[in-house]
């Protein structure tokens, strides 16, 4: 079996001698019942050695099917991953600290994480980001959850959002006991007329930019109507899209939020990813999660700390703006890594790549027969097309040349481009399109 | 150190993307940002050293002895990191089709059956995807248990007054009340108090065993029989698990609902403050309600619903897995064992001089108490702690739990050798030394670091959370 003990046996019976005691047994007898101690541990198979697990890890592993070609999104991006990202948050000193609470020996973290908070701010076009959430669903609700008062305690969310987001969203809302609302889709867009009869109630309201459907919403009209009703507008990004798109700051949003995975981190089969959460100023207090600031030390000299505790759970505790206390702050770090190398000019390119791509990818399909675009609005690297053939087998047969086809959805196929595909690339999917098509 | 921002020069940059062999598609001029963000503009090799130098002040397990009471900050296992990184796990899109991601539903399936195993549950959901998700997940669980069978008056949670600060908060955002049991002046559950909150509006109790001050419950299955008496649920605060692993299970103890946190007791890495994982386990009669989505199932009927998108942070389970293999049946207990050994060894070296909360044999972590120190000699915890760092060791956890003064929280982990222990105890005992004959040194401690105390209040007063590009 494999062990990460560094005791040895005489060293184990040496060290009970020191505390007055024969066997390791000894330490549970006393206080563990007898009727639940166990005899002979669990009953799960024996240990292996690093070789043996690591060659047991590579067969699972080999079970899966890594698409060559990747056609998919709908949450989760396949884009290029500098090499230098994965090197960076490899490290030991960052793979294995903890969260910076001794701030003297943890400056390195904590600049690391202002440094993203920064970035976040200068992306969305907000005042402040906190270190993280989870993922971009649950800082989707626990940016709702920012938004709530004593008299404004109703969430609306467009129908028009991840599927996902919605989900948690109204997970979160049920547990708070409070009322949740779905807000109905127009032609792949948030019908904006809904937004003219928010009930008074209403705290915020919930939109994705570009939506679930690859589509721009009308987002700053929407935006409008949102606080005319009073209330708070909180805006989902595809941080991806923001090297060229107008920024939720720009359109006057409260709160924005997003699934950072496009941001340097590999697909992974959902996780780990990272939930960006940034807000303007006056929300700032309300802010989930950790944040850090900063200030000087005992000397003058400038110095990161983790800040504003007052609002957290180990402080507040029932009372704290909400229980999250581990985030994702490597994941955190690699998007900050990632920003770092691209640049202003390097998301504005990768942006454009998308954009294209999808462009040429969606008027090449569109010439086939029995494809056309689901909706006429414009799109960033997502669109919804028809398909001559059940979806499904369209999938299972772009499968057989290494090509994840686009996700099937009720009336179609939703299509995903990023800079990864060229031309070729986007040439050669249509073209085995065609043949599985005309078949 | 400079910042990002501070080493951009206008102009440069890290080429990356490959030049467009598509034709320009122009995006419509009112969804264009009208300016840049202010990203830094650097060469790669600029980028690099700045990372490096930030990696030289971070401290992690591989920088030293890391007893952070609480945490379980263990060793990491390179073999771990392997598994995590091999490409047939990374390259997987969370949607593809079911009968291609057949390797990362054995992932699942085998990490629960292992798991549930351990812990004695029968079903275990990946989703949630830290210690403080799996609480808000398992307490979803009883909300939507008492809801179904329409009990909907069991509105409030018993939580012990040692708890960490997340069990309540949780608890709040799940819409219960918290009613809090004091403890003995063992730091158990008074049994008295709890029978006296036990009524039917009690949902359930949160609690973990052993103990926020390292000591195993021994009235546990009396707690756990009063709670299901009362018609509510128990719930198993998995942070302490590292403490009991293969000699006994919550499950036994009569808990209904556990959450784990694999970045913990599972060693996979605390990344500096994640991501980690926090699978919730439960008995059967709750298992209706959880997340569908661990095999990219359809929706059950019954499920309460996501808490977050996909299968949750799915590399660190790869990580748990891996090491959870590696250790076996033998490993486990052999591994919790000697983390409760250390915990006692260091304990036993250090209590003739630092005042223990409690004088018992503890499990995996201990709790002293400097309030009669600083009574007498002005010296806090704080002080303490911050001695420490001036040894190259991370300090223990500060000021918790509430309910002992003055607290400092030791968690030495059983990945831990004997030297280290040792040397750990000097560095206490010469501090011990100082406070006799130079307290006011300890105040200004640490002396070594690269930046001294940090003034805190400051910060919290005058908030500064993000670069100003206008400074100059």
């Amino acid at each position: 079996m494999g062990s990460y003990l560094p005791s040895t046996k005489q060293e184990q019976k040496q060290m009970l001698e020191a505390i007055g005691l024969k066997d390791l047994k000894d330490l549970f007898t006393g206080d563990v019942p007898n009727s639940v101690l166990l005899e002979n541990s669990v009953n799960i198979p024996e240990g292996l050695s690093e070789m043996s697990v690591r060659t047991k890890m590579e067969n699972i592993a080999a079970k899966n099917t890594v698409f060559s070609t990747i056609l998919r999104g709908a949450g989760a991006y396949d884009h290029y991953i500098p090499a230098i990202v994965p090197a960076v948050t490899s490290r030991d000193e960052f793979l294995t600290a903890y969260t910076p609470y001794q701030a003297e020996i943890s400056q390195g973290v904590l600049q690391s994480i202002f440094e993203y908070q920064t970035m976040v701010c200068e992306l969305t076009g907000m005042d402040v980001s906190n270190a993280s959430i989870y993922d971009g669903a649950s800082a989707a609700a626990e940016g709702v959850m920012m938004t709530l008062t004593r008299k404004r305690d109703r969430v609306c969310v467009s129908a028009t959002a991840h599927p996902d987001v919605i989900s948690t969203i109204k997970t979160y809302c049920w547990g708070r006991d409070i009322p949740f609302e779905l807000l109905p889709e127009k032609d792949g867009k948030l019908d904006l007329t809904a937004l003219d009869s928010l009930k008074e109630d209403t705290a915020c309201v919930y939109l994705q930019q570009p939506n679930y459907y690859g589509q721009f919403e009308d987002a700053e009209l929407a935006r409008e109507k949102i606080h005319k009703a009073g209330a708070k507008a909180v805006l989902g990004v595809y941080p991806t899209t923001l090297g060229l798109v107008k920024s939720p700051g720009e359109m006057g949003y409260d709160i924005a939020v997003a699934e950072g995975q496009p941001l340097g981190m590999p697909l992974s089969w959902g996780g780990p990813y990272l939930g960006i959460l940034a807000a303007k100023k006056e929300l700032m207090r309300s802010m989930p999660g950790r944040i850090v600031g900063e200030t000087v030390d005992a000397k003058g000299r400038r110095a990161y700390v983790l800040t504003l505790q007052a609002r957290e759970q180990h402080i507040r505790r029932e009372k704290a703006s909400s229980n999250i206390c581990s985030n994702q702050a490597l994941c955190a770090m690699t998007a900050s890594i990632y920003l770092a190398v691209m640049g202003p000019k390097g998301m504005e390119e990768v942006a454009q790549l998308c954009y294209d791509g999808a462009h040429y990818f969606a008027s090449e399909l569109c010439k086939l027969p029995g494809f056309e675009l689901r909706y006429k609005g414009d799109f960033f690297n997502e669109f919804v097309t028809s398909c001559p053939i059940e979806p499904e087998k369209l999938e299972k047969e772009l499968a057989k040349h290494g090509v994840l086809s686009g996700l099937p959805l009720e009336n179609g196929v939703l299509w995903c481009a990023t800079e990864k595909l060229d031309k070729n690339a986007i040439d050669e999917v249509v073209g085995i399109i065609r043949e599985v098509c005309t078949k | 150190m400079k910042l990002l921002f501070e080493r951009s020069v206008k102009g440069r940059r890290t080429y990356l993307m490959p030049k467009s062999t598509f034709p320009k598609a122009e995006l419509p001029d009112h969804l264009k940002r009208k300016e840049a963000p202010r990203l830094p503009e650097m060469s790669e090799v600029a980028v690099a050293r700045h990372y490096k130098e930030l990696s030289k002040q971070a401290f992690g397990v591989t920088s030293g002895f890391y007893p952070l009471g609480s945490c379980t900050m263990k060793y990491n296992p390179r073999v771990n990191e392997a598994a995590a990184g091999l490409p047939g796990f990374t390259g997987v899109h969370p949607l593809q089709p079911k009968d291609t991601v057949k390797g990362c539903q054995e992932v699942i399936i085998q990490a629960e059956k292992l798991l549930c195993e351990i812990t004695g549950m029968d079903n275990m959901s990946f989703q949630p995807a830290a210690g403080a998700h799996g609480e808000f997940l398992g307490l979803l669980l009883i909300k939507k248990y008492h809801e179904e069978r329409g009990d909907f008056k069991r509105k409030r949670i018993i939580v012990p007054d040692s708890a960490h600060g997340t069990n309540p908060a949780s608890a709040a955002m799940v819409g219960f009340t918290v009613t809090h049991v004091p403890s003995d002046s063992e730091g158990q559950v008074d049994l008295e108090a709890l029978k006296a909150v036990l009524d039917d509006t009690v949902a359930g109790l949160m609690l973990t065993n052993p103990n926020t001050v390292g000591i195993f419950d021994r009235n546990i299955l009396e707690i756990t029989r009063l709670v299901h008496d009362a018609g509510g649920l128990n719930y198993y605060d998995g942070a302490n698990l590292n403490a009991i692993m293969g000699w006994v299970r919550p499950g036994d103890m009569g808990f209904d609902v556990v959450h784990l946190n694999l970045h913990k007791t599972f060693s996979t890495p605390h990344g500096g403050g994640g991501p980690g994982s926090g699978p919730v386990g439960c008995k059967k009669i709750l298992s209706p309600y959880l997340p569908a989505s661990k095999l990219g199932d359809e929706e059950k009927e019954k499920s309460l619903g996501q808490v977050r998108s996909f299968y949750g942070n799915f590399l660190v389970v790869v990580r748990a897995l891996t090491y959870i293999l590696t250790l076996g049946k033998e490993g486990l207990p052999q591994a919790s064992g000697m983390a409760v050994l250390n915990a006692n060894y260091l304990m036993q070296k250090l209590k003739d001089v630092y005042p223990m909360a409690y004088d018992r044999l503890c499990m995996h972590e201990f709790v002293m108490t400097l309030e009669d120190i600083k009574k007498k000699t002005g010296v806090s915890a704080l002080d303490v702690a911050k001695g420490l760092l001036d040894y190259g060791m991370h300090p223990p956890t500060m000021y918790f739990p509430l309910i002992v003064h003055e607290a400092l929280m030791v968690e030495p982990t059983e990945t831990e050798n004997r030297e280290t222990l040792d040397e750990a105890a000097e560095a206490f005992m010469a501090i011990y030394q100082k406070i006799q004959e130079d307290p006011e040194s300890l105040h200004l401690s640490p002396a070594t670091t690269p930046i001294s105390r940090p003034d805190e209040v400051n910060a919290a007063r005058n908030p500064v959370v993000r670069y100003s590009f206008d400074k100059q």
